[in-house]
């Protein structure tokens, strides 16, 4: 009568718990998987208690990027996005606590992860981090899945909604201007400084100093330092950042689970391989047992 | 006192002219000093440091002879440059140009006139500074408008033929002003469209702001060059830059803040008037900065009123003085976005669809299921088997 | 009749009125496909910076080829576990898995803002092994592929006993080829539906930080394979009573049962290793906080356990309406077990919403509409159901 109920339920057993096993393993060796800064890495350093919301950087993002601004909710007044969009790579949002009236500006545009979920969800690698870790988009490999937008944590990469043959859009860390020895456009036309650019181990220092030079002045901790695994553009702020729409990510890169996960199990491919030799194997011997299927067909 | 001009060709340079003229040095440092305050930014000489420099420059140029013709026009422009004082137009013509012909300002009427016209024209052959204002008729030719029994046209080529430069001030005399609007029954145009050979700096405006034309003649006697123009041949000292982007109401813009109809709280609050119709974000000129008649916010804006682009011809006499302009650079709000701003629209109408789907084919499937469940009953054949 | 198998063509009209009603839906979901690329589709849908996968990516796409696994469970059922009696199920689960997967591909198309760069998608020198996606759009491109092939038998077969020669000679020469390939293609169509079906679960594992933690676990892949396989039999026990009842063939009482016994353990270890794992992950507290979240996990659940109960006894699943009504609700829990990890989990943030827009429901219906007519004048042309007799009177 072919395989008994009994070894069938054994064999389904044997075989989820291995994927229990190797799914739950993962969870032990997530950790080991940093991915370092490259030693080029660039960034920005952000630090809210200096913008004065003039939204400058603004302005400069639109013209050194060339995007049409986003006069959709004022009536073609103003360049007035509610978030980063398709019209905004760059975008000043204000935090105001009703309760206790602290308030601050925050400055959202791409982080630059040093493990981008971005970069790890393009299929053709459309997205890629350049040599000096600026995450970079080239639309030629780009079929417009947005499954990195499923994936950013950040939720800054977007899709060009309003077009009928649309790309996605994110800040790029103006890398046509520093290819040419100029600095971001917002870095570059910040009148107090509050948005600055260099390499990302003198902004972790400069940052650090900061912090320690004046306590109180800020929440102690440079956010991009560690969370998602580390990002290239930094933060430092007086009010708690999770308020200002960063939030408290653990330190695991995004990518880093779903990596392990499908690396364990298709490493070397060796998995599918074996299972397609055992099914076929299956296949082949079952076609000629009695009570199979090729038996009651009556083929020869 | 009648001014006497004289008509010959200054053979002294304005230096010596002065000392002639009994005007003092610290007199003419002063008019220097007012000039280069009076110098639009962007001018040659604004690159001096001291009057005293300025004073040097001019001190060495000599006056330049101007003809200054009058075609179809309110003679605005004239009075406009009439209401300067620092320097006023008396020193102006008296010391820094050589007005030779002025319809409105010479004391020669009549045949007296045409003659000094015709000898200005002689004797500063090649040299003079042909200055128009008004437009000038087309249609039939151009009987519209008659100088001395001359049509505007003849006139112009001849008096345009031996003169080193053409400006034309104002609006009309740059593409045909008001004569020109709808639906312009003499074929009125400006400068540009009939005279091709000649350099011609149009200094459009209904009238234009007095300094400019100051200004440009300054660069002229100095320096003998015109200013840099556009594509349009306007001063881009005075035209590169538009209203709204130097205006003193733009905060009020950027906030949101507008006056609706004349005389309410926001108007007398004097707030922004983009939305009665002020055409500011689509003129370019100067006025937003340099005020006229020389008392700080005296320009229509200042007073209330909406600028209606006059130095514009896709504007002026043309859309409609309350029609709002269109922003053509567009830049952020004085207010911000907060951290979450609530976005995604969900359509009442799919909902119900959704559901109606949805729930038709859940109600079916039951439906059907309980028809499987009779028809079995009826018909069944098969025994049950143990597996 | 043929000599080789039970199976012939239904025959009978094909336009019949059901098929027409069908085929406006699916004209219309043309209509609307040419204007989704006409205007865009921030102008034909409602999806978002917030919900950039919506109503096609979640239903489509991922429930959609759930519900298409009809011929991945019964083909493990007929070719591993070897029980042959259920090899009548077969073509027909293919029939639904073929288009319903065809479907889905086209979905993607539509879905999709850049087509045009699709081509690219077999460049392997582009390919980025660390994507999810990748995996997923290569085995479902590959699956569609093999089942075709894996029908071709039955079109061959149909081709012999056409009236023109040439086709008949196609018949003749392929049918021999195809099935010297097939237990290939059958084992290859049993490896790539096990790959993608857990890779969609997988895919949400990069959204990780903001997935509800209800659903966030590294067991996604695995949870998403046992409902697949377990939507894949109801889809089929589905599909069979609605065939016998409508196209007037005897029901397939015994073997629909077997397919409830089979789901049983199924969904026992489904439920099992969904409970344990939000244990583990100290999700209980979450589980009955009778927030949203908390409310869409329970009904799930409770519909995986009614389909159970439905299903429990041997009387229950040879009852034939409550075996459709179990396997209904067996879908309806594995279709809202997907919607709920793609849609409701999906926390993009809290001043996101998004609700499928009309083109998108209307185009969605009418790409099912169509997937039914297909099925349905495919099974008159083809031999594909198994020969019975027509019960008199009966018949659509």
């Amino acid at each position: 009568m072919g395989i008994s109920r009994r070894s069938a339920l054994k064999v389904m057993a044997a075989a989820t718990a291995t994927m229990v096993g190797t799914a739950l393993s993962t969870h032990e060796t997530q950790a080991a998987a940093v991915v370092g800064p490259a030693p080029d890495a660039v960034g920005m350093l952000y630090d809210a208690t200096r913008c004065v919301g003039c939204k400058a950087c603004m302005v400069a993002c639109n013209e050194a990027n060339d995007v049409t601004p986003d006069t959709s909710a004022s009536d073609g007044l103003w360049d007035m996005p509610l978030d980063l969009s398709e019209h905004a790579k760059n975008i000043i949002k204000l935090y105001r606590d009703p309760g206790t009236g602290a308030q601050s500006f925050v400055k959202r545009q791409c982080m630059h992860c040093l493990d981008p979920a971005c970069v790890g969800a393009c299929m053709l690698g459309a997205l890629q981090k350049n040599e000096k870790g600026i995450v970079s988009y080239n639309p030629d490999y780009c079929v417009g899945c947005r499954y990195c937008e499923m994936g950013c944590p950040f939720n800054v990469i977007k899709f060009e909604w309003s077009r009928a043959l649309p790309k996605m859009v994110k800040c790029e860390l103006c890398r046509h201007r520093i290819a040419k020895g100029q600095g971001p456009a917002c870095c570059e036309v910040c009148p107090v400084g509050a948005v600055i650019y260099g390499k990302r181990s003198d902004l972790l220092a400069d940052a650090h100093q900061r912090l320690a030079q004046n306590p109180g002045r800020y929440v102690p901790n440079v956010y991009g330092e560690h969370e998602v695994g580390g990002t290239q553009v930094l933060y430092l702020a007086h009010v708690d950042f999770e308020k200002l729409g960063l939030p408290a990510y653990s330190d695991e890169s995004v990518p880093t689970r779903v990596r392990t996960i499908q690396g364990t199990i298709y490493k070397g491919f060796v998995a599918p391989v074996a299972l397609y030799g055992l099914l076929a194997a299956m296949v082949l011997r079952n076609r000629e047992k009695p009570g199979s299927a090729k038996a009651k067909e009556g083929q020869p | 006192m009648p001014l006497e001009l004289e008509t010959t060709h200054d053979p002294e340079t304005i230096g010596q002219h002065l000392v002639r003229c009994g005007v003092s040095r610290r007199k003419f440092l002063e008019l220097c000093a007012a000039l280069m305050v009076a110098a639009p930014f962007g001018l040659a000489l604004t690159d001096k440091v001291h009057a005293a420099d300025i004073a040097r420059a001019v001190a060495q140029a000599r006056r330049p002879s101007v003809i200054w013709l009058h075609f179809q026009d309110c003679t605005g422009c004239t009075e406009t440059l009439l209401r300067t004082s620092k320097p006023d137009v008396a020193e102006l013509i008296l010391h820094v140009i050589s007005l030779d012909y002025h319809e409105t300002l010479m004391a020669a009427a009549g045949k007296d006139a045409e003659d000094a016209l015709h000898s200005a024209m002689e004797q500063n052959a090649g040299k003079y500074v042909l200055v128009v204002e008004g437009s000038i008729p087309r249609k039939d030719q151009g009987i519209y408008m008659k100088l001395a029994g001359k049509p505007a046209l003849q006139v112009l080529d001849e008096v345009s033929k031996q003169a080193a430069a053409i400006i034309a001030i104002g609006s009309c005399a740059s593409w045909g002003g008001i004569p020109s609007a709808d639906p312009n029954p003499t074929g009125a145009v400006g400068v540009d469209a009939i005279i091709k050979d000649k350099p011609i700096v149009n200094i459009p405006g209904c009238p234009p702001n007095p300094y400019t034309l100051l200004g440009t003649v300054l660069q002229y006697v100095t320096a003998g060059t015109l200013p840099e123009l556009d594509a349009l041949k306007r001063p881009k000292f005075a035209y590169d830059r538009d209203i709204h982007d130097h205006c003193p109401r733009r905060a009020h813009f950027d906030a949101g803040r507008f006056a609706r109809s004349f005389g309410d709280a926001g108007h007398r609050e004097g707030w922004c008037l983009f939305h009665l119709g002020c055409k500011g974000p689509e003129t370019h000129a100067g006025c937003s900065t340099r005020h006229f008649n020389e008392i700080p916010d005296v320009w229509p804006i200042g007073i209330g009123a909406p600028c209606f682009g006059c130095t514009e011809q896709p504007l002026a006499f043309r859309v409609p003085m309350f029609q709002t302009a269109k922003i053509h650079e567009v830049t952020p709000p004085d207010t911000y976005a907060p951290v979450y701003t609530p976005q995604g629209n969900i359509s009442p109408v799919a909902t119900g669809v959704a559901g109606l789907i949805g729930g038709a084919l859940v109600g079916a499937g039951f439906m059907a299921s309980r028809k499987l469940g009779s028809a079995d009953d009826v018909k069944s054949e098969s025994k049950p088997k143990q597996e | 009749m043929n000599a080789q198998s039970d199976r012939q063509p239904l025959g009978g009209p094909i336009f019949t009125r059901p098929v027409q009603a069908l085929a406006v839906f699916a004209g219309i979901a043309g209509l609307l496909i040419i204007w989704r690329f006409i205007v865009g589709l921030g102008a034909s849908t409602a999806l978002n910076d917030g919900y950039p996968w919506g109503l096609w990516i979640a239903f489509d796409v991922v429930t959609g080829t759930a519900l298409s696994c009809g011929g991945y469970a019964v083909a493990m059922l007929v070719y591993i576990l070897n029980r042959g009696k259920y090899h009548p199920l077969i073509y027909p689960a293919l029939v639904t898995s073929a288009f319903g997967y065809t479907i889905a591909g086209l979905s993607v198309v539509i879905d999709i803002g850049r087509p045009w760069i699709a081509y690219k998608l077999p460049f392997f020198w582009h390919w980025n092994l660390h994507s999810v996606l990748l995996e997923v759009s290569l085995c479902i491109m590959t699956y569609t592929v093999v089942l075709w092939l894996e029908l071709s038998p039955a079109f061959l077969e149909g081709a012999r006993a056409s009236t023109y020669s040439v086709i008949r000679r196609i018949g003749d020469i392929g049918l021999p080829v195809a099935e010297r390939f097939l237990p290939w293609l059958v084992a290859l169509g049993m490896l790539l539906p096990t790959m993608h079906q857990s890779a969609l679960g997988s895919l949400l594992l990069l959204s990780g930080p903001r997935l509800h933690p209800l659903w966030n676990t590294p067991l996604l892949p695995l949870l998403f394979l046992l409902s697949c396989i377990a939507m894949g039999f109801g889809a089929v026990v589905m599909e069979s009573e609605l065939s016998s009842k409508f196209l007037g063939r005897k029901p397939e009482t015994d073997m629909l049962a077997g397919l409830g016994f089979a789901m049983l353990p199924l969904l026992g270890l489904y439920l099992g290793i969904r409970l344990i794992d939000l244990g583990v992950r100290g999700q209980f507290g979450a589980l009955f906080a009778f927030d949203l979240y908390s409310v869409m996990s329970l009904i799930e659940l409770a519909l995986f356990v009614m389909a159970g109960v439905l299903m429990a006894t041997d009387r229950r699943r040879r009852d034939a309406g409550n075996l459709f009504r179990a396997a209904m609700l067996l879908v309806l829990a594995g279709a809202l077990y997907r919607f709920d990890t793609f849609l409701v989990a999906f926390q993009p943030g809290p001043n996101w919403s998004y609700f499928p827009s009309l083109t998108e429901i209307l185009i969605t219906t009418g790409l099912v509409a169509g997937e039914i007519a297909g099925f349905i004048v495919l099974i008159k042309l083809f031999p594909i159901m198994e020969g019975e007799p027509q019960v008199a009177g009966a018949g659509s």
